[in-house]
């Protein structure tokens, strides 16, 4: 659906809610619908971002399709999630990706590809399938700047696209409202983050995969939440024990790093797998289909990237550690592409809608009209 | 239809199938349907629930409300008190009495088990919606509205293993000698005979039924949308009044409100009413006003305002609201007509130029002066002078641009149902129940509501007989 369709549609199905009220008890989507009398694309793209998906307004809606009212709030807020994704991303032939899953395969692929086409470019094929030992093993493979450089340069340049981002989401949707920071606000926002908070729906939990209120949804994205947060935890441990205590890896299966990295990638890849089996039999009906794709396209190079991380592990010791090697810094290097151009752009987007729902609730009611 | 030939007809086909006898049968299957379903599956695990819908549209108007009322002890589900004589005088306040004083009190008295019951079967509750707050004391809240109750009620159903069947079109009930022996479905072509011990009619009234309420209105009823569910066409009641039921409530009589003239015939639900109506005029086809749209504050008189405009003429009003009133009621589904004078709001209305020139400043003089007003109460800022006047909240009409809604009567529900004893049983022309036939919900309301209406109680009271025509057909299946 193009942009202007989009938002007239969304803004269809939001007046109908507006004037219903029905669902004001499941999330902040509603409470925040209910201070509107008319929708714009900023309305719609900030509603959309506050949405977590938890479908618990749909199977309560006693308008949805096949009624005339076609009243379908996950569907039209997935997709017009994904219209302002692409609308605040940079730049524009980049961001296309967002509702081209072809594109983002291609992204995907040219980060894996480009990265063992270097490693074999610049690894001695003895080096490569050779078993290393003792510190240092890994960059024998891979030498430690070709595998810091672009990792930093991704993240550099991941992070400026998230800047750019940031600000034009503020832009968007900041509407006439005065924007005061204020310790409050801000406690509840990183709280709702970190406890995932509104993907308990109205309660029970996310109505995955069917009509039913569950907690799976909320676990698993815990899981590869915490596990994401576990595995970073695992690298800045790594580059202290490298760079500050000169001790090189691989490090003993005791170790900090190893601990962490390996309670993060179970945790990942048992999470990944969970959601994939959720969206994979949830109902299609309140799905967006390119949601979907970008969705399965995150959620594949993550667990594969934690799978090849554990494999990297397991076999550290054998002649197969540096193609593993090799295949797991593709896989990351695909994974950072995501950053900017994937799925993992709405942690960044629900963050500062839930900050900005915050800030707008904190505010005295400009709309106390009830009924 | 001969009624008696049918049941010559189907007794010999209900011995053939003496097999999958039912000890309960629930014909219905919204709120009270449910109740009773439940409550009988706690002394009987032979429960049957024929729900007419498809699965989707399943639990009739239930789908569309959103609280139900509750006496309260003032701890658990409300920190405030709400006596059971309260209740009653809130009841006699509106109906002006209820027909049956003696059910009235023990819906009421009942009412006060009601949500730890329900919360028992799986309900959820959340605080009274905003701008609701007069509410608060008196209803309860579930989570979601009515359909996710009624989800939770079917999951309920699901759990203890009470038979579900979907567009179950029970289209007669077998009764011989006022004992039922049968429900009689239709499939396509064919008819299916489920024979049982008890029955509990739960299926509501026949505002859905157009040609019924053109007995009593005429074509007038072609205009009159319905806010709720298609499939409350009266079948239930037709055939029951066809068995010799005892008839109760005023058959012209319905519950109905303004709902926007664009809304769809059936279902539009809570969406479609209107509440610009004390904030402007109201003017029939003619370009004439003809009620005091101030009388008292909305929450008091919405629910007049569906049956007079049924009395105008093509059954059809127009609110009229100005650039300074616009934003002042809940912003509605429909987008107001919209013009920079009367003359040419008249024109996109389809209504006489001239005429609601005249009536836009004849209102206009007689608020003359008039520049504040307070709409959370009753302000006196009336007209001076105009037949019929506005009595609160007239502000002058002259701020462009100009609005117009198109009004219909949406009605709600219909009041006449079958007389019920203290047990729920359905009371036959001779004064004396039926042995095994029961009633819950808007099928028998009318023998508590003769007119009026207290938000959040047909609710209470599907729920109260529900529950209680569930449990005494049950015992009456067991004995």
């Amino acid at each position: 659906m193009p942009g202007d369709d989009l938002v007239e549609e969304a803004s269809r199905q939001l007046t109908i809610c507006n004037a219903c009220r029905y669902c004001e008890g499941y999330c902040p989507v509603f409470p925040a619908i209910e201070v509107r009398r008319e929708f714009g694309k900023g309305d719609v793209f900030f509603l959309s971002n506050l949405c977590h998906d938890c479908r618990a307004c749909y199977y309560a809606c006693m308008y949805s399709p096949p009624h005339e009212f076609a009243v379908n709030l996950p569907q039209i807020m997935s997709e017009a999630r994904l219209e302002s994704y692409k609308a605040w991303s940079w730049p524009s032939s980049l961001a296309g990706s967002f509702r081209d899953i072809r594109k983002s395969i291609i992204l995907a692929g040219l980060a894996i590809g480009l990265t063992i086409a270097l490693a074999l470019t610049l690894v001695e094929p003895a080096k490569l399938f050779a078993v290393h030992h003792g510190p240092g093993g890994f960059y024998t493979v891979v030498p430690f700047l070709v595998m810091l450089l672009p990792a930093l340069g991704l993240t550099l340049y991941g992070g400026a696209v998230w800047m750019v981002g940031g600000v034009r989401f503020w832009k968007d949707t900041e509407g006439d409202l005065p924007y005061p920071m204020d310790f409050r606000v801000l406690a509840q926002t990183a709280g709702d983050i970190l406890k995932l908070k509104w993907l308990r729906g109205g309660g029970r939990g996310c109505y995955y995969p069917k009509a039913h209120a569950a907690q799976a949804r909320r676990l698993y994205h815990s899981l590869v939440y915490y596990g994401f947060l576990s595995a970073t935890v695992s690298t800045s441990l790594a580059a202290i024990y490298q760079d500050i205590l000169h001790k090189l890896p691989p490090y003993s299966l005791t170790s900090a790093p190893v601990l962490f990295g390996s309670i993060g990638g179970v945790a990942i890849i048992v999470g990944v797998a969970g959601l994939l089996v959720l969206k994979v039999t949830s109902d299609p009906v309140p799905a967006n289909s390119p949601s979907l794709g970008l969705d399965y396209v995150f959620l594949i190079i993550l667990g594969l990237t934690a799978l090849s991380g554990m494999f990297t592990l397991f076999f550290r010791e054998s002649s197969a550690m540096g193609i593993i090697l090799t295949l797991h810094l593709g896989l990351v290097a695909a994974l950072f592409i995501t950053v900017p151009y994937g799925k993992l752009v709405h942690a960044l987007y629900r963050s500062l809608a839930i900050l900005r729902h915050h800030l707008e609730q904190s505010q005295p009611r400009r709309n106390a009209k009830g009924h | 239809m001969g009624a008696h030939s049918m049941s010559q007809r189907f007794s010999l086909k209900f011995v053939a199938n003496a097999a999958a006898q039912f000890d309960v049968i629930v014909v219905g299957g919204g709120n009270a349907a449910l109740c009773a379903a439940l409550a009988a599956r706690k002394l009987t695990p032979s429960v049957l629930l024929l729900e007419r819908a498809p699965e989707h549209m399943r639990g009739g108007n239930t789908r569309h409300t959103r609280n139900i009322r509750c006496a309260s002890a003032g701890n658990g589900y409300s920190a405030q008190e709400y006596s059971v004589e309260e209740f009653l005088e809130d009841l006699i306040g509106v109906t002006g009495g209820p027909a049956n004083l003696d059910l009235a009190k023990f819906a009421i008295q009942q009412s006060r088990d009601l949500p730890h019951w329900m919360s028992e079967q799986g309900i959820l509750w959340q605080p009274a919606l905003a701008g609701t707050l007069h509410l608060e004391r008196t209803n309860r809240w579930f989570l979601g509205g009515g359909k996710a109750l009624v989800n939770a009620y079917y999951d309920a159903l699901s759990r203890v293993g009470i038979a579900v069947r979907y567009g179950a079109d029970v289209a007669d009930l077998l009764i011989e000698d006022g004992e039922f022996r049968a429900v009689v479905l239709l499939n396509g072509d064919t008819e299916e005979v489920i024979p049982g011990r008890a029955v509990v009619v739960a299926a509501g009234g026949f505002e859905a039924n157009i040609e019924w309420l053109k007995r009593y209105w005429g074509d007038a009823a072609d205009n009159f949308l319905v806010r709720g569910t298609p499939f409350n066409d009266g079948t239930m009641l037709a055939t029951l009044i066809a068995k010799d039921a005892r008839q109760i409530g005023d058959p012209k009589a319905f519950h109905a409100i303004a709902v926007d003239g664009r809304a769809p015939k059936f279902d539009g639900g809570i969406v479609t009413r209107l509440d610009s109506i004390p904030f402007g005029v109201v003017v029939n086809r003619f370009g004439r006003r003809f009620y005091d749209e101030g009388e008292d504050i909305w929450p008091k008189r919405y629910a007049i305002w569906g049956r007079l405009i049924a009395e105008q003429p093509g059954q059809i009003a127009y609110s009229i609201v100005d650039g300074r009133t616009i934003r002042s009621f809940l912003p509605p589904v429909y987008k107001p007509y919209q013009a920079t004078s009367i003359k040419d709001l008249a024109a996109l209305l389809g209504l006489d130029a001239a005429t609601l020139v005249d009536t836009i400043q004849s209102f206009n003089r007689a608020t003359a002066g008039n520049s504040e007003s307070i709409p959370a109460r009753l302000d006196g800022v009336k007209t001076h002078g105009l037949s019929p006047p506005k009595s609160n909240w007239a502000l002058p009409i002259d701020r462009a641009p100009f609005y117009g809604f198109p009004l219909r009567p949406g009605i709600t529900f219909t009041y006449m149902g079958v007389e019920v004893d203290s047990n729920a049983r359905v009371i036959q022309r001779t004064g004396r129940p039926f042995s095994n036939v029961y009633a819950a919900g808007e099928i028998m309301s009318g023998n508590i509501l003769t007119k009026g209406y207290l938000a959040g109680f047909g609710l209470t009271i599907g729920s109260v007989f529900g529950r209680l025509a569930g449990k005494e057909a049950a015992s009456h299946a067991g004995r």
